[in-house]
């Protein structure tokens, strides 16, 4: 299978701070990482090249040009390629306007790498959390689609996805070129090997940088051709703790509770 | 594309029996306020299979007109056959702005819908107003795992579209039902569809989950210290008081319960009536899915745990102490 999975470089938000005073996020020193659910996708590519060994993997990432580590990163765990989206009209696009942008950049690359067989991505980024892109790129080149993939498995034409439903877990088929987008699964996803690690170290990744596909429209991209903007953005205000119960024994404690809950019909 | 109307428009998702998800008949609410600040009518949007009671219920919340399109293709979710029925009624119609509930296949729906229309879409919103000085809805969503929320707008493209979390709204008052009820003769052919369900693998027998629409939540963190206390210990409460057993990452990190019992960023997003938290630290990335609670309770030995910023009633204690007397007591006070 010819596999493309889509990558982003996002701050790691369990590391992110609000400052007491100005009550704005630090983002100082905190670091940037391979958004974990693109991890997972990169994950379940991996486990079908596990299986088929003549799988290819490329990745595709779009940010700044520092956002090269996550595809560098990739390689090390278990990517054969990369590429970097990466100019300065890109800026400022909303899901819309950067799933246009991938879409195009994603044609690109499959005149290089061959059409691909499938298209993975994370279910969402962790900064943003919107679940946008990936359904949007598979709008824009036209492919069916499954969200909240936990793992999948190559057949004859296609995928079976399990996916993770309201009440359990289901199975779908969807036939190839297809885009899923992946949850978290069960299992830890692999990590780099040293000797991957060693060979990332020294891959090199092309660029595709502004102007890279002439046929785009200036209207679809960048911050004018985002329909979305934001009008501010703020802290959430911090909610006051309620009252503290703390008697002598849990059960002393537990009888208040049950009361307080019972009494103002809570339960 | 143009609004024709000044209309909008609450997309309420059916179950398999054509009764409503909750979430869309809990966006009438706002969408009542919004609608009658845009000057037009509040629409319940129907696609399903055999679905007279959601059409019943959303005239009945508000719904001052009420589009059916009705079909067996349709009695499961799936992104194609939905996007294209979606689509076709607004091109049809043009309303000026579009909410759907942000469950999985809302999720699932939302991007794809609003990228065919070219327009913009904002995710997952907690709250929503009208623009005074523009007239555009005012979409406002956490992001960065919560640490951050942001207030968004669409201001040249229409419909304007947002899902919004299930849960944050309350349901609006059950009124006289005097929608007007228009059904659409649209239907979409087999092969359009493009995925198959070709299995459904309900959780074991017990571990069946439905936290979203759960209205009692008792959830257990790394205080749980193993997995037999879910069991032993939460489950008895929760089947006491009608409610469904969750839990943090850690817990599920370490493999005590399973990923669907899950709330928070990774997990899922909650808005349950009482939200029960025992030996839950109370990570932002664990509150951001689920402060919008009504009662926020927090069990936690930890005197300094972060939980209780955010626990309307907060019981410092060993949890293994206090939930089982707090079993006991409610059900002495309820006999």
């Amino acid at each position: 299978m010819n596999i493309l999975v889509c990558v982003k470089q996002v701050p790691d938000t369990t590391q992110i701070k609000i400052d007491p005073v100005k009550h704005t996020l630090i983002r100082e020193g905190v670091p940037a990482i391979l958004n974990p659910f693109d991890g997972y996708a990169l994950e379940a590519a991996a486990r079908i090249k596990d299986k088929d060994p003549s799988t290819k993997i490329t990745v595709v990432t779009m940010g700044p040009p520092q956002a090269v580590a996550v595809l560098k990163e990739c390689v090390a765990i278990a990517a054969d390629k990369g590429y970097l989206v990466t100019g300065r009209t890109f800026g400022g696009s909303d899901t819309l306007a950067t799933s246009y942008i991938l879409s195009h950049a994603i044609k690109q690359i499959a005149e290089k790498e061959g059409a691909f067989d499938a298209i993975f991505c994370g279910k969402q980024a962790i900064d943003g959390d919107t679940a946008q892109v990936g359904p949007e790129i598979a709008e824009w080149l036209g492919l069916p689609q499954v969200t909240y993939g936990l793992e999948c498995e190559a057949v004859e034409g296609g995928l079976k996805v399990k996916k993770e439903a309201e009440d359990g877990v289901q199975i779908i088929g969807i036939k190839c070129p297809c885009l899923v987008t992946f949850t978290k699964p069960a299992f830890d996803p692999r990590y780099p090997t040293i000797k991957r690690k060693l060979a990332a170290n020294r891959a090199k990744f092309e660029q595709l940088g502004d102007g890279f596909d002439p046929e785009m429209d200036p209207a679809y991209y960048g911050l004018n051709g985002s329909p979305t903007h934001v009008k501010k953005s703020f802290t959430p205000p911090v909610k006051q703790g309620g009252i503290k119960i703390k008697e002598e024994t849990g059960a002393d404690s537990a009888a208040k509770l049950a009361k307080i809950l019972v009494d103002n019909n809570i339960i | 594309m143009e609004a024709k109307t000044k209309d909008l428009w609450v997309f309420i998702e059916t179950n398999e029996d054509g009764s409503p998800k909750k979430v869309g008949l809990e966006l009438l609410n706002p969408g009542r306020d919004l609608a009658t600040k845009q000057g037009g009518k509040l629409v319940a949007v129907v696609v399903g299979n055999n679905v007279a009671d959601a059409v019943e219920q959303a005239g009945i919340y508000g719904a001052d007109q009420v589009i059916v399109i009705e079909g067996p293709e349709f009695e499961k979710y799936t992104t194609d056959a939905y996007v294209m029925a979606l689509y076709y009624l607004v091109e049809k119609y043009g309303p000026t702005t579009v909410m759907i509930g942000a469950t999985p296949n809302g999720r699932d729906l939302g991007p794809r819908f609003s990228c065919r229309l070219k327009t913009g879409l904002t995710a997952d919103c907690t709250s929503l107003d009208i623009d005074e000085e523009t007239g555009n809805v005012a979409w406002t969503r956490p992001a960065f795992g919560g640490n951050l929320m942001a207030t968004i707008m669409c201001p040249d493209h229409r419909p304007q579209c947002g899902t919004v979390r299930p849960g944050v709204f309350k349901k609006p008052a059950a009124g006289e039902n005097k929608a007007e009820v228009i059904k659409e003769d649209f239907h979409v052919a087999p092969e359009d569809i493009r995925t198959c369900l070709l299995e459904v693998i309900k959780e074991a027998a017990g571990e069946t989950v439905d936290l979203e629409g759960a209205d009692i939540i008792v959830s257990g963190g790394r205080g749980m210290g193993g997995p037999d206390g879910f069991k032993t210990t939460l489950k008895p409460l929760a089947d006491l008081i009608g409610g469904v057993v969750g839990a943090s990452r850690a817990a599920v990190d370490s493999g005590w319960i399973g990923h669907a019992h899950q709330v928070g960023q990774t997990g899922k997003t909650v808005g349950p009536k009482l939200y029960i938290a025992c030996g839950i630290s109370g990570a932002i990335q664990h509150v951001a899915g689920m402060s919008s609670s009504d009662c926020i309770v927090a069990i936690n030995k930890d005197e300094d745990a972060s939980i209780f910023n955010i626990a309307d009633y907060g019981v410092i204690g060993d949890l293994y102490e206090v939930v089982p007397a707090l079993t006991e007591e409610i059900k002495k006070l309820k006999a």
